[in-house]
């Protein structure tokens, strides 16, 4: 890098231009020039040619990709809003091309299996905090960015494209991440927070799935908002406990990445997640709901791995133990409400 | 001598002593002293924010400290005007603080002056005093009395006293990559970060230093080591600073964060030791103290801002693992792990090299009776814990070649962010912790006194530690033929591990089981008065000493080979 491209502005990068991706670029673009990247040549065509993503015009001043050299190049930060399944194959390719100068942040919700190579989840029973990563911890393993953070918080795709008011997170160990993250995002209709606990940040958005594939499948056994109140409050205690034993801390579990999304995703009948919950409660099996989804449902995942890690670490998680029962040995979702009803809670609050 | 182990002098890379940075830094001592001062004044401007009130806070904290430490804890080497200074100091900061007539403007530029007088003081009393001649009699002193000493208790008979038959490097084997760190010495300038078990290191990786025929880097030395007068003469020729764990102080704290930093910008190879202090435990450093660490990066990014891209300015991180079979402050330095994390939180920090007796006493004993040594030195990485080759160019995981100036780049500039060089920091003592792992070299009396202790924990799975470590000794014993199995068990995966790369195994255990056990046996901590294993009459291990055991134990903690028994 010379000095002389340096004292030109760069452009920002969006990699991956989903639903959540493109309503980023479209805030970005109002401050900054954006290089959005795609895997199909369709979708570049469409973003360069008629300004457009799946029909739905952006912003005209954001230039569309193939080429992830090209975008490493021409930008310094880097937000990554690729699908949790997609997350690591898209890293590898763009790899070769980061650097320590670049800033990384991303906004996927997922996690991922760190297993010795040749291993399946199925062959070791139970996983420990090593044999998980975050998304962020994926991106150091794989690359030599380390000014890496992640964005989190209540922010449906739809809702932002529509420039309603929302806010968001950007956590990161790197207070230069969280502040040329504030600088690029904010507007007068999106506010951006900082955190330095970005683990804790990651799970939030991770854990809540679990809760709204419970909440969806609530609202398909047609039980009201007593209900609801009941799981949002349980599902936090529970997020929060499985939260610390990965390595979150308590104060972003109660902030906008973490309580604010989760209620924001129980009340959300259009997630993915939700939905999964809600044409279980109507008796649907898990494979013929999966085989007319497009995209997986993050939280199926999620409640995967944590079952696996719970047995591991010796403690008690009950809400997704049950999920865990109900998405793959059978159980009945109203046998595990029913169970959940029995169990011995007994103290409201015991984490504060 | 088994292979793998490297046993040649080394020419000196540098043979002119005036080109050696150590000797051009003591040359212009004076000026270094003053830049020192100067830039810890900076940076304590910058802490306090240039605000007068709080730099007058620091000012009096500081006084406030030093005057009790002057009262409660008075060494031999402390100055004899110490009282006087900072009884000085007192006066203005009084006088300047009463004085009504002052306006803010001349106040300020008291404080600056007391604060100028101080970090002066500190830079000096800190510095080093490199002296070349003492240096080249030390070295010869060192080899030539360690040789005499090591023949004498090894060859039998008359001749001893003049024999060469062992040489210091029979016993002090150096592995690992020595060619590397020879190279990367005439490129660039080596922060070398050792693990610290015993007091004997700093002597140690001295003579290495010299073995491998590199000039003498520069070392922060316990001030009271410099109590005794033969012993001071030694630390200055080997070019160590002085570091005053009494004085907690951020005047004090920041000048000496400065002369390291500006050593290493100096282009003087130094010497940490990460762990602080000697590891209590026997535990492998886990947590570094990353005050020191910490001038390794931001002397990088001060060399990448003075516009130095080529190797010249580059500093390399050398990571040094020592291995003992047998620690000779072993027995004390567990006790005060002990109570350090039992329930008594106050303790007292110990001075066992306080006269010149004990310390002779140590050295004899060492040399005599002491078994072999090992030295690993690691590969070396760049500040950011990246390798680096032989030319001194870093490496990312998947074998590509990177910029290390670009960690410090924002908007392509070099730029200055405190908190991004603490995390980068914490980043780099994770990466030596990793490296010290790996680069640890399991002896024989590892493996005995871990496997021995993991089956007495097994056999009182309900008592907790201290409950475990209060068992009378004379109660234990272990079945030799159970012993046997759970060492091959442990041996089995420690080779594992080494297939794996995660650490080295000695190459004297390449043997039968029996051989290695009893090679562990005869040498686990064996010249200490209670020993921590022995093998009975009846053939059945027993132990004398629980809590040493544990101390030889704790060198495997960090493999997770707990979790076999």
């Amino acid at each position: 890098m010379t000095l002389k491209s340096s004292s030109k502005e760069k452009s920002v990068g969006v990699v991956g231009m989903g639903s959540f991706g493109t309503a980023i670029a479209n805030i970005l673009a109002e401050k900054s020039k954006v290089i959005a990247f795609a895997r199909r040549a369709e979708v570049v065509d469409e973003i360069n040619h008629e300004h457009k993503v799946n029909g739905v015009s952006i912003n005209p001043t954001i230039k569309g990709t193939q080429d992830p050299e090209f975008l490493c190049q021409n930008c310094d930060t880097i937000f990554i809003m690729v699908p949790s399944a997609a997350f690591q194959e898209v890293i590898k390719s763009f790899s070769p091309y980061l650097y320590p100068y670049h800033l990384v942040i991303h906004g996927t919700k997922g996690l991922c299996l760190n297993l010795p190579e040749g291993k399946k989840l199925t062959d070791v029973q139970t996983i420990s905090r090593d044999n998980i990563l975050t998304m962020s911890e994926v991106i150091l393993k794989e690359t030599v960015a380390i000014r890496v953070g992640c964005l989190a918080g209540p922010n449906l795709a739809k809702e932002l494209y529509a420039g309603q008011p929302a806010a968001t997170v950007v956590a990161s160990k790197y207070n230069e991440v969280i502040l040329e993250g504030q600088r690029l995002l904010r507007t007068d209709k999106f506010q951006v927070y900082g955190n330095s606990d970005i683990v804790g940040v990651e799970l939030s958005g991770v854990l809540k799935n679990i809760i709204a594939i419970a909440a969806g499948a609530l609202a398909g056994m047609g039980l009201g908002e007593n209900a609801k109140g009941l799981l949002v409050s349980r599902g936090m205690v529970e997020l929060v406990y499985l939260g610390n034993a990965l390595g979150g801390s308590l104060k972003s579990f109660i902030g906008l990445a973490g309580i604010g999304d989760l209620v924001t995703t129980c009340n959300s009948t259009l997630s993915r997640n939700y939905t999964v919950g809600f044409r279980l409660a109507k008796g649907e099996k898990l494979t013929e709901i999966l085989e007319s989804m497009e995209e997986v449902a993050e939280g199926i995942n999620t409640i995967r791995l944590m079952k696996a890690f719970v047995e591991g670490k010796g403690m008690r998680a009950p809400i997704t133990e049950n999920l865990y029962k109900v998405l793959f040995e059978d159980l009945k979702i109203e046998d595990a409400l029913q169970y959940l009803m029995k169990y011995p809670f007994s103290v409201d609050v015991d984490f504060l | 001598m088994a292979e793998g182990y490297i046993k040649h002098q080394y020419e000196p890379i540098l043979p002119q002593k005036d080109e050696w940075p150590v000797v051009k830094l003591s040359k212009s001592r004076k000026d270094f002293v003053k830049k020192v001062a100067e830039a810890s004044k900076k940076s304590v401007l910058e802490i306090t924010g240039n605000n007068i009130d709080l730099l007058k806070e620091e000012l009096e904290t500081t006084l406030y400290r030093e005057k009790l430490r002057i009262k409660q804890n008075p060494w031999a080497v402390d100055p004899d005007d110490d009282s006087d200074f900072w009884r000085k100091v007192r006066q203005v900061l009084v006088q300047t603080s009463a004085d009504p007539h002052l306006n803010k403007t001349q106040k300020k530029k008291k404080y600056l002056e007391v604060l100028d007088d101080i970090t002066m003081r500190y830079a000096e009393e800190i510095a080093s005093n490199f002296v070349h001649t003492h240096y080249k009699v030390t070295r010869r002193m060192v080899t030539f009395g360690f040789a005499r000493l090591l023949n004498a208790a090894r060859v039998k008979g008359i001749k001893s006293l003049f024999s060469n038959q062992f040489t210091l490097q029979d016993k002090i084997q150096i592995v690992g990559e020595t060619d590397q760190i020879r190279e990367l010495a005439s490129k660039g300038t080596i922060v070398m970060v050792p693990t610290h078990f015993s007091n004997l290191d700093s002597i140690l990786i001295g003579w290495i230093i010299s073995v491998l025929g590199l000039p003498p880097f520069i070392y922060g030395a316990g001030l009271n080591l410099f109590n005794i007068g033969i012993f001071a003469y030694f630390m200055n020729a080997l070019g160590a600073y002085k570091v005053d764990r009494r004085k907690k102080n951020l005047l004090y704290l920041e000048t000496l964060k400065t002369y390291s930093s500006e050593a290493i910008q100096f282009g003087v190879h130094s010497l940490f030791f990460p762990g602080g202090t000697r590891s209590r435990s026997g535990m492998i450093e886990k947590k570094l103290k990353l005050g020191l660490l910490s001038t390794a990066v931001e002397a990088q990014r001060a060399n990448y801002q003075k516009g130095q891209q080529n190797v010249g300015g580059k500093i390399f991180i050398v990571p040094v693992t020592i291995n003992y079979h047998f620690v000779l402050e072993a027995p004390s330095l567990i006790q005060e792990y002990l109570s350090i994390t039992g329930q008594e939180r106050y303790y007292k920090e110990r001075d066992e090299f306080s006269t010149s007796y004990k310390i002779s006493k140590f050295l004899v004993k060492f040399f005599t009776k002491g078994s072999d040594i090992s030295v690993s030195i690691g590969k070396a990485m760049d500040v950011m814990g990246n390798y680096v080759d032989n030319a001194g160019n870093s490496f990312d995981q998947h074998g590509r070649k990177l910029d290390t100036r670009d960690y410090f780049v924002s908007n392509g500039k070099v730029t200055v962010d405190q908190q991004r060089e603490e995390e980068y920091t914490h980043h780099l003592g994770r990466r030596i912790v990793e490296e010290f792992h790996i680069n640890n070299r399991v002896f024989s009396s590892h493996l005995v006194a871990f496997t021995a202790f993991q089956l007495i924990k097994r056999e009182n799975r309900k008592l907790d530690l201290y409950n475990l470590l209060r068992l009378p000794e004379e109660d234990i014993f272990i079945v030799y033929v159970e012993f046997k199995e759970a060492c091959e068990m442990v041996l089995n995966k420690i080779l594992d591990l080494e297939a794996q790369g995660k650490l080295q195994v000695a190459p004297h255990m390449m043997q039968d089981i029996d051989g290695i056990i009893s090679h562990g046996l005869d040498n686990v901590g064996m010249y200490h008065a209670k020993r921590p294993l022995i093998k009975n009459n009846n053939g059945n291990i027993e132990t004398q000493d629980l809590s040493v055991l544990y101390f030889y134990h704790n060198r495997l903690i960090g493999y997770d080979l707990e979790k076999l028994f």
